[in-house]
């Protein structure tokens, strides 16, 4: 068993690498199809004309004129080890983990995303336990009975629910709840730590919609694996032995149903983290998803970066644990 | 001793005096292309002790009808009628929650294929436990300790260490010992065998048949063996029930069934079986034709499409729906429109010689 978690997270290691290197390559690519200078990128409106001394001394000073492996090599240690920037005005150090220095903004890209990052979570982890928990009972229900009126009324709405976008539930859960009940008061963003009771608030609504869409696509998915599951002869031998409806289901059945579900959960939840941008705009909420949004408008490369690489890592450690889980849960995987 | 196949096809409703006794039964199952005659009228006894084979080709409704006898069908869209009486109690019309108490405890069952049968997410030693545990107020320590007795009663080596196996970790014929142990935890008094050998090597076969002999003898349990095998059959039952297109075409002992077959679906049953001491054209002489279809079941005679002596009758085959008869008064019955005294004739002189 710990010899699987040690190759699998070797695995997710290499991957990570591969990954940062990418993230590397675009970034390298983009001034240099668009036949302007890195600099642009990293510091916005600069008043050296192309070709200007000032310019190639900006670029020497950011390391734009070394070869591409010694960049990649620097932009590395940075992360590792932190480093100090400079764009001829203003010096500053990055501490590690350093993801790069937003001149635009002024800012460390790290605390950026550091500030993100906990919104991108709260959505995403409240949201998916919304949408499992949701899912997989619609699911289960309309799987034992398929054709009844639960599998119906069910399924009605998980077709409702992978049709409806979230800038059309988004809005209208907003207009209900908080603008016609009044349930809500257009409450802002706080971190469950320093008020836990506005952060409820505050995620309630972002939760229910972007768990509707996701609860649709997983009750179809579980119903499905549900009702292949109890056509199995294990759940023959399980009514043989004399067990109860509720066991044959619960511990024979959805036991062996939830596995693949497993496997998609994790990988969702693992791309969620930095790709909300639709439920954070319509939410009002600062998360990864509206980090990179701004950034690509604001063409400030080295948020573009850090962004990118958080969520891939995010999505990667997902993967990883979904992997480990998917041992524990399968026998045959650990053992094989 | 010879065996006593107590047959009676007559209906009552009042508990009879055999230990199992299966009358008039009928599982159907409607389907969208039209109602599935699975098992149209099926009657048998059993004895306690006994075996007793259920042969016929796929679809012939062997496993329906084992299923049936578990009350399996309860709660899906099959309508089974008729009456399966079980030591005196009703099965048909048996409540589901008094039903699971015989389920596993009573009444237990083996399965075709022990891979997909056993739970793959669960140890062996664990689902032997859970099938003990549900009928048997003991603490875990003393269900795992029956576990591995039984585990160990079916041949399997360290079995305090296979306890923890996986099934994927069992050979299967490891497996099929391993069902058969979980069949067996609770003493059952019927055991069910639905082609308990068709999914294991012939060396495995012989062994896996020979325990459930032995421990059918040790616990005095009565067993029902499926099998389309006729070389298990003759190996292991007592009495025999033959069944084509969801009915019993032939029921009687052994003997009667391979000394004495009176049917010609029988006959062609027995000329399936390769016979290595004959040469390579007359070894084998499959039946021709395919099974027939349970929702446009042939009028007259179920197996007249395939019966190379329908010719022999006329008119009959076609049209006339055969009873049972009495072959003898030991309870050998046929269901055939052929006189009985031809078909004696048409076996010894034109069947025996190639079998």
């Amino acid at each position: 068993m710990i010899r699987f978690i040690i190759r699998r997270s070797l695995g997710a290691l290499v991957v990570l690498i591969v990954v940062s290197f990418i993230t590397f390559v675009i970034f390298q690519l983009a001034p240099f199809l668009s036949h302007s200078s890195p600099v642009y990128y990293y510091v916005g409106k600069v008043p050296f004309p192309p070709g200007s001394l000032q310019l190639k001394l900006l670029e020497h000073r950011f390391g734009f004129d070394l070869p591409w492996y010694q960049q990649y090599w620097h932009w590395l240690h940075g992360i590792f080890f932190g480093e100090s920037l400079s764009d001829g005005s203003t010096n500053v150090y990055c501490a590690p983990p350093c993801l790069g220095y937003s001149f635009q903004q002024n800012t460390a890209v790290g605390s950026l995303i550091w500030q993100a990052l906990p919104v991108s979570l709260s959505l995403a982890i409240g949201a998916a336990t919304l949408w499992l928990l949701g899912g997989v009972l619609i699911g289960t229900l309309s799987g034992l009975r398929p054709g009844s009126i639960i599998d119906r009324v069910g399924m009605t709405l998980a077709l409702g629910g992978v049709s409806l976008p979230i800038f059309f539930t988004g809005p209208v859960l907003l207009l209900v709840f908080e603008y016609q009940l009044k349930w809500l008061n257009n409450p802002a963003y706080a971190s469950i730590t320093s008020n836990p009771l506005q952060w409820l608030e505050s995620m309630i609504l972002p939760w229910i919609a972007l768990a509707f869409l996701f609860a649709a696509l997983y009750a179809r998915l579980t119903r499905a694996s549900m009702l292949e599951t109890m056509g199995e002869d294990f759940i023959r031998t399980a009514r043989a032995k004399g067990l109860s409806r509720r066991t044959v289901v619960v511990k024979h059945g959805l036991r062996a149903a939830l596995t693949p579900i497993v496997t998609i959960f994790g990988i969702d939840l693992g791309q969620l983290i930095g790709t909300t941008v639709i439920t954070e705009t319509v939410f009002n909420l600062r998360g990864l998803g509206w980090l990179s949004v701004t950034s690509i408008r604001q063409h400030d490369l080295p948020v573009i970066m850090g962004v990118t690489l958080v969520a891939a890592f995010a999505l990667v450690i997902a993967n990883l644990i979904v992997d480990i889980l998917y041992a524990f849960v399968d026998p045959r995987v650990r053992l094989s | 001793m010879q065996p006593q196949p107590a047959i009676d096809v007559h209906l009552q409703t009042e508990a009879p005096s055999a230990f199992l006794s299966v009358r008039d039964l009928r599982v159907h199952f409607p389907t969208a292309d039209g109602l599935v005659k699975s098992v149209d009228g099926l009657s048998f006894d059993l004895a306690r002790g006994q075996i007793l084979g259920i042969v016929g080709e796929s679809g012939s409704g062997k496993s329906v009808t084992s299923q049936a006898i578990l009350g399996l069908h309860k709660g899906s869209s099959a309508e089974v009628s008729g009456e399966i009486w079980f030591e005196g109690k009703e099965l048909v019309r048996m409540r589901e929650g008094d039903m699971r108490d015989l389920r596993g405890n009573e009444m237990s069952m083996i399965f075709q294929d022990p891979l997909s049968s056993l739970h793959p997410f669960y140890t062996i030693g664990w689902q032997i436990v859970e099938a003990y545990r549900e009928h048997n107020k003991v603490s875990k320590a003393v269900a795992r300790r029956r576990a591995i007795e039984m585990l160990d009663r079916v041949g399997i080596p360290n079995p305090d260490k296979r306890f923890d196996d996986y099934p994927h970790q069992f050979s299967g014929g490891m497996r099929q010992r391993a069902m058969i142990a979980m069949a067996l935890v609770c003493d059952p008094k019927l055991l069910i065998a639905d082609e308990p050998t068709t999914a294991l090597d012939v060396t495995v076969q012989a062994q896996i048949l020979e325990l459930m002999k032995d421990l059918q003898r040790e616990f005095n349990s009565a067993i029902i063996l499926i099998t389309h095998d006729l070389g298990v059959v003759a190996e292991t039952c007592e009495t025999v029930v033959v069944m084509y297109g969801g009915q019993c075409v032939e029921q009687g002992s052994v003997r009667d069934i391979f000394y004495n077959p009176q049917m010609p679906y029988t006959w062609g049953l027995l000329g399936s079986m390769p016979r290595m001491d004959r040469t390579r054209q007359a070894r084998l002489t499959p039946i021709p034709g395919t099974p027939p279809s349970l929702i446009q079941v042939p009028r007259g005679c179920v197996f007249h499409p395939r019966c190379r002596f329908r010719d022999r009758v006329g008119e009959a085959c076609t049209t006339v729906h055969p009873d049972l008869e009495e072959v003898d008064a030991t309870g050998h019955r046929a269901r055939c429109h052929i006189d009985k005294h031809e078909r004696s004739q048409i076996f010894a002189n034109e069947i025996a010689p190639t079998l």
